[in-house]
């Protein structure tokens, strides 16, 4: 059994109990515990079914590398899948349940899949979608649903708040054990501003736990007094509870804090990302401990040597009353000693190596532990708990030499640099043989924008795992000598070991791969590292296989004859952990998931029954809904009065640029299809923008103002990207062009007044004269309406008179009400964005975006009016004459009207007989804007049909989405009005 | 490090509309100097604000300025730029209108406007006297500092109430636990 010892754990406070609960039991550790350190002192050691197979799995590891120790947290709004226990702080009242098991953990029908492993061998998931082709939508998809996978995805939106924070420094430090604690006080004294963080909440890494002794004094006082003096530098900043989460180029940082003092849906956040710029980045993270390949290495029990020593000087936490340990290299002694020395039994320590020589070893078997030198296991024996292991030579095929009983086995396979941080940006590592890790090449670091460097790696996570090495590597000192002995290369144990050992042997926990996955994948052919990742899914879980790599790559690399080195590794990603949703989205959620673009007069809209609907970042009123209405009525009721009455449409959104200058009019005359120059001063005309490629991208009314400036109107969507088109323009290519614009699309409220009565609404209002004569169509003037200063611009979308007045932002809500109040006798009422989509419908007015969808260009749409064919230039024109935008079987812009009155769908494809080389229907025309026309009392489309405007007359075929056949005569797209005698009026 | 576990709540406040105007002009632009100095006011160095009696100019961009003026001297204001200035290839415009402002005060005012902006804004990086273009969050925005813990935030109209409710929930979740 796992229990915790009556004295001890340096994390811990034992007055201060935490009730809590695993899988609905109630439990108890302290305060200080982790979920994991709590569950083991109850002896909780299963905490989790595996993957595929449903295995009962217990905790491996102390922090963020460990595969099986994941739970359930929280429930509701505060639930949260696939936590790790190792790294879950203990709280009062926390609720944790296990995953992947069903009915139960203890006992799980799942784990059927175990017996029927020869049947889910790797690759099997890829073999299931061959053959049979109907089997995998009817046997296997819904078996490997229900079967496979970790935590739940979380029901609710989530309950807690996040943010973001901003940091700049010169140089960052990830780790806070002693050699980032050493590399900090060097950065701090040469005056740096320094940030340091660490992932845990304590500080001095390992060197704490293992009770080292540094610069001849206690690891304790040296961390002590390490951070007494970092504190006291105005310079330096350090953080614990930061994890840095991945590094990329140009020395952006990214750091996950979790925020201790937290209380679920609380006013604080819960988590914080923090997004740092850095000069220099220096990763100081440690080593991350390898298991040992041998079977039954994955039954609840078996972990490492490392996160066992971690227990049992963190927490006073022991995984068990016999304690083997089994290891290849030197390190795992200090975890023999220190049970030994806590009076945990251990009856064996199982070393790979032959020859032992070092002082550790001395020590080990002077206190009385038995040393099984050049011995392996055979397996580890037991089902939901280690009941004992069978020893082995490590060199032969696994014939027992002896059983041991143990409820417990620490294991050491040594110990890797954990190297993502450097590798993350593009660093390049190297194949140390001697220590058997990967360790990063400093000669082929991270570079900046200056080519040089701008990660580097110091301690442990720079392959000197030894502290006095750690330290010196810190400081920039010369490296001592290493006191311990050399590891021993073990990737497989025993060494000969048959198919039914390796099958029984775990590569990756967390993903269910074992040696003989990855050695079936070798033989079918998956040799390339990365290939072999993907087919056999090894180190592909939310670990990123930060136990398994190693071992996988040198499995892999045993099948395949060649070394480690040759066959490489898989790419290192950010995030080092899992970052949660939250964090990434950080204040970007709920009401500031988007900024919402608001006119002056939103909140009047807001009042007066506003149906939403989202244009770019704004959101503008679709219709005003009435007591008692639908939309539809809303609609023909706005449409029918702007063609009767008045209609008002808050027009603010319309992107409003002003250009400038003395080459303005040359300017402007390249970027509109349209000759701008020739305009007068008063005037308005309608212009198409297009781009590069000749496809019309915008279109809208240009006023000139004055000698030297011009008022473009953009569309709503368009106003910042126009802008940012104008300006691309004049700064990288016309850039001795005297030009200057202005984006003034907020500065001005505009209202578009519509309909028969729009003249005398705004005659009531005085101020201006906006008779015919003195403001004919396609003019515009200044002055005052109702006392507020206003430009209006005498311009129709609708078909009918219409006036667009633009007035000081500030005062649009104020021209809005007398628009409204004054007229109210006249009929006067607002319409929305679907009553305008269909005014403008009905006169055959083109919309961007439906009309246009980056492919079509102006001719197609008939506009060749608004192109000033004699210009010698415009953005566009040379596009415009190739081959196949001059065919004369494109698809350009007719009226389509169907025959049976019905609005056509809009989208819907106009068919031809016979199908094309890819056996589709061929397609002659689609519809591109389509309405039930109030003002008609039918049905009223536009479309894009192959040499449209050559059959009119004809008769089209549009089949419907679920049967059935549509016909529509092909008309001229303006259905209402083609003499435009009412917007002349 | 500084030490913010005695934090004072950081304050938010709309601020009501004020002058301003945007002058795009080249800065080398002769007779620029002497119109400002009509105005009382002085070319501002790349990233400065000036505060020169009732008004401000800031530096933009290498090609514009933005003056602030009460509301009602900026029609006044204009007309000398464009009087000063009328021979010269300048455009001048009123933005009163479109504009919204903040005031953003309180011993962790630095920080709460880190977690919205990628600025440093340590102590010593940034001081009374620049001004920053940058984002808050989704969108543009600009700020100075008008004391040793208060700033003056300037966005757009239309996101006003987005900008509001940004900086409110940023300085609700506080800044403990932060260091610039």
């Amino acid at each position: 059994m796992s229990f915790r010892l009556p004295k001890g754990g340096r994390l811990i406070d034992r007055s201060a109990p935490c009730r809590f609960r695993f899988n609905g039991k109630e439990m108890s550790g302290f305060q200080g515990d982790t979920l994991a350190s709590a569950l083991l002192a109850g002896d909780q050691m299963l905490m989790g079914r595996s993957f595929k197979y449903h295995r009962p799995r217990g905790v491996v590891a102390r922090g963020h590398e460990e595969p099986n120790a994941l739970v359930n947290l929280g429930s509701g709004a505060f639930f949260e899948p696939n936590q790790r226990a190792t790294v879950t702080p203990l709280a009062e009242g926390l609720e944790a349940e296990s995953q992947n098991h069903w009915p139960s953990l203890e006992t799980d029908v799942g784990a059927v899949n175990g017996w029927l492993s020869r049947l889910l061998p790797a690759g099997f998931y890829y073999k299931t979608f061959i053959h049979p082709r109907p089997a995998w939508k009817h046997v296997f998809e819904p078996f490997i649903r229900q079967s496979a996978g970790l935590g739940r995805a979380p029901k609710e939106s989530d309950g807690d708040r996040y943010e973001h924070f901003y940091r700049y420094c010169d140089v960052l430090i990830a780790g806070g054990g002693i050699a980032g604690l050493r590399a900090a006080l060097k950065a701090g004294e040469a005056g740096s501003r320094v940030l340091l963080l660490e992932q845990s909440t304590v500080w001095g890494g390992r060197a704490v736990v293992d009770g080292a002794r540094i610069e001849g004094r206690a690891a304790t006082d040296w961390v002590a007094d390490a951070l007494a003096r970092l504190d006291a530098m105005e310079t330096v900043a350090r953080h614990s509870g930061v994890m840095v989460s991945g590094v990329y180029d140009h020395g952006y940082v990214l750091a996950a804090e979790s925020l201790s003092g937290h209380t679920p849906g609380g006013s604080t956040p819960r988590e914080r990302l923090w997004r740092i710029r850095a000069g220099q980045i220096i990763v100081a993270a440690g080593a991350i401990e390898r298991p040992l390949s041998f079977a039954g290495n994955d039954i609840p029990g078996v972990m490492l040597a490392g996160a066992v020593r971690d227990y049992l000087a963190d927490f006073a936490v022991v995984p068990g009353q016999r304690v083997a340990v089994i290891t290849n290299n030197d390190d795992a002694y200090h975890t023999a000693l220190a049970l030994n020395a806590a009076g945990v039994d251990v009856p064996v320590i199982v070393d790979a190596r032959a020859e032992l020589r070092g002082a550790l070893v001395e020590e080990a078997r002077g206190s009385g532990l038995r040393v099984a030198a050049g011995f392996g296991v055979a397996k580890v024996t037991g089902g939901k708990r280690v009941t004992g292991l069978a020893l082995c030579d490590q060199t032969g095929n696994g014939t027992v030499r002896e059983e041991i009983a143990c409820d417990a086995v620490a294991m050491s396979g040594g110990w890797s640099p954990a190297v993502h941080l450097f590798s993350q940006a593009g660093g390049k590592l190297t194949w140390d043989a001697d220590q058997a890790h990967f360790r990063p090449d400093p000669s082929r670091a991270p570079t900046g924008a200056d080519g040089a460097p701008f990660v580097s790696v110091v301690g442990a996570a720079n392959g000197y795992l030894e502290g006095s090495a750690a330290l010196a590597d810190a400081a920039g000192e010369p490296i001592p000598e290493p006191q311990e002995d050399p590891i021993a290369p073990v990737w497989q144990m025993p060494a000969q070991a048959p198919v039914a050992l390796r099958e029984k042997t775990w590569l990756d926990f967390q993903n269910d791969v074992k040696v003989s996955d990855i050695q079936l994948a070798a033989r079918e052919g998956f040799e390339s590292v990365e290939h072999a990742k993907r087919y056999t899914t090894l180190g592909m879980a939310t670990d990123q296989g930060k136990l398994s790599n190693i071992n996988g790559l040198a499995v892999l690399g045993d099948a395949l004859g060649k070394t480690i080195p040759q066959v490489g590794t898989t790419t290192f990603r950010p995030p080092f952990v899992p970052l949660s949703m939250g964090t990434i989205a950080g204040e970007a959620r709920g009401p500031l998931f988007q900024p919402l673009r608001k006119t002056p007069m939103d909140g009047w809209h807001e009042m007066h029954g506003a149906h939403w609907e989202p244009v770019g970042h704004w959101r503008r009123p679709y219709c005003y809904l009435r007591t008692g209405e639908d939309p539809k009525a809303a609609v023909t009721r706005e449409v029918l009065n702007a063609r009767e009455n008045i209609g008002l449409l808050d027009a603010s959104t319309l992107g409003k640029i002003l250009v400038k200058g003395p080459d303005a009019g040359k300017f402007l005359d390249m970027l509109y299809t349209g000759r701008m120059s020739s305009l007068a001063p008063g005037r308005c005309r309608y212009g198409l923008m297009c781009s590069e490629n000749g496809f019309l991208m915008d279109d809208g009314v240009v006023a000139r103002i004055d000698d030297d400036t011009w008022l473009c109107h953009t569309t709503t969507g368009g106003a910042d990207h126009i802008h940012a088109h104008m300006e691309d323009w004049l700064q990288c290519e016309w850039w001795d062009w005297k030009v200057w614009t202005l984006n003034l699309t907020e500065q001005f409220a505009q209202i578009a007044v519509v309909g028969p009565k729009a003249r005398a609404l705004l005659e009531r209002l005085g101020g201006m004269d906006v008779s015919s004569d003195t403001l004919p169509f396609m003019h515009w003037t200044e002055g005052e309406i109702a006392g507020i200063p206003a430009r209006v611009f005498r311009i129709s979308f609708s078909g009918e008179l219409s006036f667009e007045i633009a007035v000081p932002a500030a005062r649009g809500l104020e021209l809005w009400e007398k628009l409204v109040e004054t007229g109210a006798d006249l009929g006067a009422m607002p319409y929305g964005t679907e009553a305008l989509h269909v005014l403008r419908a009905e006169k055959g007015f083109i919309m961007i975006g439906d009309e246009t969808d980056g492919t079509v260009i102006p001719q197609d749409l008939g506009l060749n009016w608004a192109i000033a064919k004699k210009k010698p230039d415009y953005i566009g024109k040379a596009a415009q004459a190739r081959a196949h935008l001059t065919a004369p079987d494109r698809w350009r812009l007719v009226g389509l009207e169907t025959t049976d009155g019905s609005v056509l769908p809009d989208g819907a494809y106009a068919v031809a007989p016979g199908s094309n080389q890819l056996g589709q229907r061929n397609m002659i025309g689609r519809v591109t804007s389509s309405y039930y026309s109030p003002t008609l009392d039918r049905g009223i489309a536009m479309g894009l049909v192959e040499r449209g405007p050559e059959r009119m007359g004809e008769s089209l075929d549009f089949p419907l989405i679920g049967g059935g056949v549509t016909k529509a005569r092909i008309v001229s797209p303006v259905f209402y009005d083609p003499e435009g005698e009412r917007l002349h009026a | 490090m500084r030490d913010l576990s005695d934090k004072s709540a950081v304050q938010v406040e709309a601020l009501p509309q004020t002058g301003m105007i945007t002058l795009r002009v080249e800065l080398t632009e002769p007779g620029l100097g002497e119109t400002l100095a009509r105005l009382g006011l002085s070319l501002p160095a790349t990233r400065e604000i000036l505060t020169e009696g009732a008004g401000q100019i800031a530096w933009m961009s290498p090609d514009e300025l933005m003056l602030i003026v009460p509301l009602a001297e900026v029609q006044a204001t204009i007309d000398t730029l464009k009087d000063g200035l009328s021979d010269a290839h300048v455009l001048v415009a009123d933005v009163s209108d479109a504009r919204a402002r903040f005031a953003l005060s309180g011993p962790g005012a630095r920080e709460t406007l880190a977690k919205l902006c990628p600025v440093d804004l340590a102590p010593g990086h940034f001081q009374p006297g620049e001004l920053r273009r940058t984002r808050l969050a989704q969108v543009a925005g600009a700020f100075w500092m008008t004391g040793p813990e208060s700033f003056e935030i300037v966005s757009f109209r239309s996101v006003a109430d987005y900008d509001e409710r940004l900086q409110r929930d940023a300085a609700a979740m506080g800044v403990e636990g932060l260091s610039l």
